[in-house]
């Protein structure tokens, strides 16, 4: 027996996409400032989103929505024991330098802040600290994939506390994957370039009949029987922005949807969490809105 | 979960995910996963799991704990929650994120005693600060500081710092089910 020293190597894919494989089965939480992390925690939140306001609050105030101020993150970095995620803008590659400075443990390139590059999205793999990136259909996915991201999550439509958008972004990636899985090998060329996808990470798909990376979802889910309803279609953890902080009781809430992503496939159980909650969020019609956060990126 | 359940099944082992108590009887032995302790402790405590495993700690049942899992069964925790528990059934006293955050989360080569070299994979990993002079070291590591244990064994109890399961090399099951 003897020790093993420098052969180390930090920042690969392995370690990056072991962190997320180990989220898998819980829930992350929006969180804007240390109370609101430490109830995260107790409630046995896996990680935490650290940003200064939930999405339902930046479509409300409008305005440009920006990487948050460092001294928000480091206090709840120092508050939490668990994974403290952040947010940089979509190609804002100086945003997530800053962020990788921060010893965040991973970046969310996120739709729900205003765009940088109406062209291109970081290129994830210059950084050690792994991605996550938002897709509505698996050829966005892929290229995200392609770009560096180490875990994919649905749209959905941030800070609407609607699950639709969500279900359709699911949906959409499994059914394209099982296309995928279904084609014969000379098909899969002109199927990457109708999604617009790198050819191997297709013939990948093809061949394994799941993402590269994890699947999570976000965007809209709001109550314990949302958190259910997505795993069961295929999400392997989930992301709650504005629906705990903006519900009645939020610390119920956040204990209610963890329990019910750890037992989603046992009704009885999401039954008794889902008793006397309290309101969830408001939610807002996808059809009324004005701005739809899940047609930034490309 | 799924990984360590796919390369029980790669040995021939019957393995089932356990989320209640009532699953725990009739079982050989248990695979404790990594994820964040602090979750997991929570979950065992609603779940009423927590009781039920810790008396079958005491009268010797087996359990192997990864990551997350050699935090909860160890006997003391550095840098945890200060509310945080532990079912002290292992003499090792782990640092939570003792090698860092998921910045410094690395891959390294690991000379385990009788196998030969495995795969490391270290996430936002543990490190066993000190431990008691019956556990054996199975394993170390110098990560520029001497050598840490990384895998140990204390009688049934084993624990590991790292992710076995997130590789394709399955011997350090295989020893855990051989010891069953």
């Amino acid at each position: 027996m003897s020790s093993s020293h420098d052969p180390s190597t930090i920042g690969s894919a392995l370690v990056k996409r072991g962190l997320a494989d180990m989220l898998r089965g819980g829930v992350i939480m929006d969180v804007v400032n240390p109370e609101q992390a430490k109830i995260a925690e107790d409630a046995g939140a896996v990680a935490v989103m650290a940003l200064e306001r939930v999405p339902s609050d930046i479509r409300r105030d409008g305005g440009v929505a920006r990487m948050s101020d460092p001294q928000m993150i480091q206090e709840i970095q120092a508050t939490v024991t668990i994974p403290v995620m952040a947010k940089a803008r979509i190609g804002h590659f100086a945003e997530a330098q800053i962020l990788q400075a921060l010893d965040v443990d991973y970046i969310d390139e996120s739709e729900v802040l205003t765009p940088a590059d109406e062209e291109n999205h970081i290129d994830k793999w210059a950084f050690t600290v792994p991605f996550v990136c938002g897709a509505t259909n698996l050829g966005e996915a892929l290229r995200r994939i392609g770009e560096g991201a180490c875990l994919i999550r649905s749209k959905g439509e941030a800070g609407t506390g609607n699950v639709v958008e969500a279900v359709r972004h699911l949906r959409t990636i499994n059914a394209q994957i099982r296309r995928l899985a279904s084609a014969d090998a000379s098909e899969l060329f002109s199927l990457a370039k109708d999604l617009g996808a790198p050819l191997p990470l297709v013939q990948e798909v093809a061949r394994t009949g799941k993402l590269p990376v994890p699947l999570f979802c976000a965007g809209g889910i709001s109550t314990p029987a949302d958190a259910s309803l997505v795993l069961q279609l295929g999400a392997e953890a989930v992301f709650v922005g504005s629906g705990i902080f903006k519900s009645d009781d939020p610390v119920r809430m956040a204990e209610a949807i963890v329990e019910a992503a750890t037992h989603y496939l046992d009704a009885g159980a999401v039954a008794k969490v889902s008793t006397g909650l309290g309101a969830a969020m408001k939610g807002l019609e996808t059809a009324s809105l004005e701005q739809r956060l899940a047609e930034r990126g490309w | 979960m799924r990984e360590h359940i796919s390369m029980l099944e790669g040995l021939g082992v019957e393995a089932v995910a356990v989320r209640r108590a009532e699953q725990l009887e009739g079982l050989d032995g248990l695979v404790f996963p990594g994820g964040e302790s602090t979750t997991i402790a929570r979950l065992l405590t609603t779940s009423g799991i927590r009781p039920v495993l810790a008396d079958k700690l005491d009268q010797g049942f087996p359990v192997f704990g990864t990551c997350a899992g050699l935090i909860l069964l160890s006997s003391a925790i550095l840098d945890g929650r200060s509310d945080q528990w532990s079912f002290a059934a292992l003499p090792v006293e782990v640092r939570r994120n003792g090698y860092g955050r998921q910045i410094a989360s690395f891959e390294t080569p690991v000379e385990v005693e009788g196998l030969g070299t495995v795969p490391g994979v270290f996430i936002r990993a543990p490190k066993i600060e000190t431990w008691g002079s019956d556990v054996t070291v199975l394993a170390v590591h110098d990560h520029g500081d001497g050598d840490h244990p990384v895998f140990v064994r204390y009688g049934p109890v084993w624990g590991c710092s790292f992710h076995p399961e997130l590789t394709n090399d399955d011997r350090i099951h295989r020893l855990f089910v051989e010891s069953l």
